[in-house]
């Protein structure tokens, strides 16, 4: 019953947003919140009613695909609207649908003073319309439009106080550092289509995998190499992978709950879920493979690297979810999709958490973000306080919160995948993971208090600390639906299976559980020490971390810096293409071509007018003189042709 | 050469030439009368040559219509004299009335 009604899924918050965003200016606000909240939550509904449908049919018919109507026929080219429900989509909806829910109830009480109340919940509604249609969408079109459309929200909401300069200059630069991402996804669809001649996910995968002659796996670079590299690109601007990260980290200028879904649960994850949706032709691809863990790797371990030395709280949540994000390509990079996609799940959990727990810090100290000014805030604002330590254990990877599960089934896919230099460098991010987000909880949470004068921290209204406890379970518990193989059945990926069913897999090396195991308490003796190292120097000697910093300024600086990054990206290309601009193709080329072309056409007929206007004078005679004289050219023309 | 052509012709040319030179409406206007006439006569003629009637018949058409742009053109001139006390076209060069 669901399954046919899938279409309600993406347009209920669409519905949302349009009565939000149109008639939301005359409306109370009261009204705003129960649309738009009511939107979200009654996707949430369908949500789960389609996955209570999709586990009620055997594993093998999981996979239902609804087409609509035809969407673009041109040619013999045809794109269907069509909506595929599988277990990864499944899951995706999940996810998306409820921390949704949840950061909505959470803005109700985050936003109640703001300008633009409709305003930030139409453009929430139409953000998870378009997330659900990238999700849910059945080929590669219209994935791009939702890709398109959850580009369009997160820069509309990053730019929500437009009337700060750094809000509006951060969406555009989300916006710009994430078209060049999609000028290569749009070259691998086209590649796509130009290859199998259709776009449907089902069709182009089935056709991948039922001619191994024609798509082998690839050794070198052909052409699903070329279609798997070009769709990367897109998901390193989505998911702000090296080397477009730039922009992420600037997005933190939207309001706290944005952060949370946009920015850390759900779009930027699309990149992954792209990445695994395309793994049967990922999977062909070992060149494209590689360059995902490698990007994946780097990106993480810059990332956990830089979120060590910032001092805005939000920035540091930021970083940290590049590197998370790192972490997930690294797991499809290694060819454990289904491990990319759990670590997706858990991390939309924690990370969702910890932004929520950070706007109520905030909140707490009335728009405090600094770190240096916080510290003690321990007993002042409990619920958030343990809270954030649920979810800072989680994302450290300690056993058995929801963290330890997915990061370790990636460290373990990346060392049996026979990728040792990756796990080495996947654990020892791992350790720095514990070391950022632990010094970030001892100094808001533990210390002296430094905040301002006059500020006196209060703990936030039930409306936020709700969805910090439902979150807080979420990142306690998640971990069990994918329990590693040496403690059960890993029901999670054996959930996913069905989606991966075409992905081309090697002969896997068999280890015994004992190593994986041993493995697992590696990793979660690494968190541990990272948390340890946290807590000396952050806590235990006072100063510890400015001595650190004055022993080790050059790097102390590059770190905090952000690798200056920002900064050769501006040398290397923004300035070199605005001093083209300027002086070459504004001056020269338009000036001195174009408009000189455009202008000259048009004195030229003005010219020609001049002449031909001399004869309409307005005098009867000298018109029939004209007449006259063109009746004996016609006369002397006829005559001279027929002799 | 038939002679009521060439007749036609030069009636026809002192016509025009009238209609071009003259400064008065009025003028003008029997010069346009006679320019009618001339293709009248060649009408006539060329009907007479090959002995059929569709020439004779063309010049009914043509009085019929000169009569006609006749009350039309004098009721004009009327109009236009009232209007600017002239009769010389040169002076109603505009497009307003």
């Amino acid at each position: 019953m669901m399954t046919e009604l899938l279409w309600l899924l993406p347009l209920v918050p669409l519905a949302g947003a349009a009565a939000t965003g149109l008639l939301g200016r005359r409306l109370p606000k009261r009204a705003v919140t129960l649309v738009a909240v009511g939107a979200s939550g009654a996707a949430f509904v369908l949500a789960l009613a389609a996955f209570m449908e999709l586990l009620s049919l055997a594993p093998g018919d999981r996979r239902i695909e609804r087409e609509f109507f035809t969407w673009i026929a041109a040619g013999d080219f045809t794109a269907q609207a069509s909506l595929l429900l599988d277990p990864l989509s499944a899951v995706m909806t999940l996810v998306v649908t409820g921390v949704g829910f949840i950061i909505h109830i959470y803005s109700i009480g985050y936003m109640r003073a703001e300008d633009g109340y409709y305003r930030f919940f139409a453009y929430m509604n139409l953000f998870l319309f378009s997330m659900l249609l990238l999700v849910l969408a059945g080929n590669f079109l219209l994935m791009f439009v939702g890709w398109e459309g959850v580009g369009l929200c997160s820069y509309l909401l990053i730019g929500y106080d437009f009337h700060r300069p750094a809000a509006a200059d951060a969406g555009k630069k989300a916006f710009v550092v994430n078209r060049i991402g999609d000028v290569g996804f749009i070259l691998g669809v086209l590649l796509v289509f130009l290859t199998f001649g259709d776009l449907g996910f089902g069709r182009v995968f089935g056709k991948i995998a039922s001619d191994p002659s024609r798509f082998p796996p690839e050794a070198g670079v052909g052409v699903l190499t070329s279609i798997a590299l070009l769709l990367f690109v897109g998901a390193t601007g989505k998911s702000a992978q090296i080397p477009l990260h730039v922009w992420l980290p600037d997005a933190m200028e939207g309001p706290t709950p944005v952060s949370a879904l946009i920015h850390a649960a759900t779009m930027v994850t699309a990149g992954v879920y792209m990445v695994v949706r395309c793994a049967p032709l990922f999977s062909r691809a070992p060149v494209a493979l590689d360059v995902v863990l490698v990007v994946g790797l780097a990106t993480a371990l810059m990332a956990a690297t830089i979120g060590l030395a910032q001092t805005d709280i939000k920035r540091v949540l930021a970083y940290s979810t590049v590197s998370q994000l790192g972490f997930m390509f690294m797991a499809a990079g290694a060819g454990a999709f289904s491990a990319g996609i759990f670590h997706l799940m858990t991390h939309a959990f924690f990370k969702a958490l910890l932004f929520l727990g950070a706007g109520s810090v905030i909140h707490a100290l009335s728009g405090e973000q600094d770190l240096r000014r916080m510290g003690g805030l321990r007993r002042r604002i409990p619920v958030t306080f343990w809270t954030m330590l649920v979810a800072a254990l989680a994302i450290s990877g300690i056993f058995p919160l929801a963290g330890f599960f997915s990061k370790d089934e990636i460290l373990w896919a990346a060392w049996a995948g026979g990728h040792p230099t990756v796990w080495i460098l996947g654990l020892l991010t791992a350790g720095l993971t514990a070391l950022y987000m632990f010094r970030l909880i001892y100094l808001a949470f533990f210390g002296e208090p430094r905040h301002a004068e006059g500020v006196h921290p209060h703990e936030s209204p039930r409306s936020m600390t709700g969805p910090l406890v439902a979150l807080a379970i979420l990142s306690a518990a998640g971990g069990f639906i994918g329990l590693p193989a040496w403690l059960g059945a890993n029901r999670f990926a054996r959930f996913l299976e069905p989606s991966l069913s075409l992905v081309h897999r090697g002969a896997v090396p068999h280890f015994s559980h004992a190593l994986e195991f041993a493995f697992a308490a590696l990793s979660v003796a690494v968190a541990l020490a990272g948390i340890f190292a946290a807590h000396r120097i952050y806590l235990a000697r006072p100063g510890g971390a400015g001595r650190i910093a004055a022993r080790w300024g050059a790097i102390h600086r590059l770190l905090r810096d952000r690798y200056r990054v920002d900064e050769f990206y501006d040398r290397a290309v923004v300035r070199p293409l605005l001093g083209l601009s300027e002086r070459t193709l504004w001056q020269r080329v338009d000036v001195g071509v174009i408009d000189r072309a455009v202008n000259g056409a048009g004195a030229s007929i003005l010219s020609l007018g001049g002449i031909l206007r001399g004869m309409q004078n307005g005098l009867i005679r000298s018109y029939a003189a004209w007449i006259l004289a063109g009746m004996a050219a016609v006369l002397l023309y006829l005559s001279l042709l027929r002799s | 050469m038939n002679p009521y052509l060439v007749l036609s012709l030069l009636l026809f040319l002192v016509g025009t030439t009238g209609f071009i030179v003259k400064k008065n409406v009025l003028a003008m206007f029997l010069c346009v009368e006679l320019m009618l006439n001339a293709a009248n006569l060649a009408f006539v003629a060329f009907a007479r040559d090959l002995g059929q009637l569709q020439g004779q018949i063309f010049v009914f058409l043509v009085m019929v219509v000169a009569a006609a742009e006749a009350a039309v053109g004098l009721a004009i001139m009327i109009v236009l004299y009232r209007r600017r006390q002239t009769l010389n076209p040169d002076d109603a060069d505009t497009m307003k009335g």
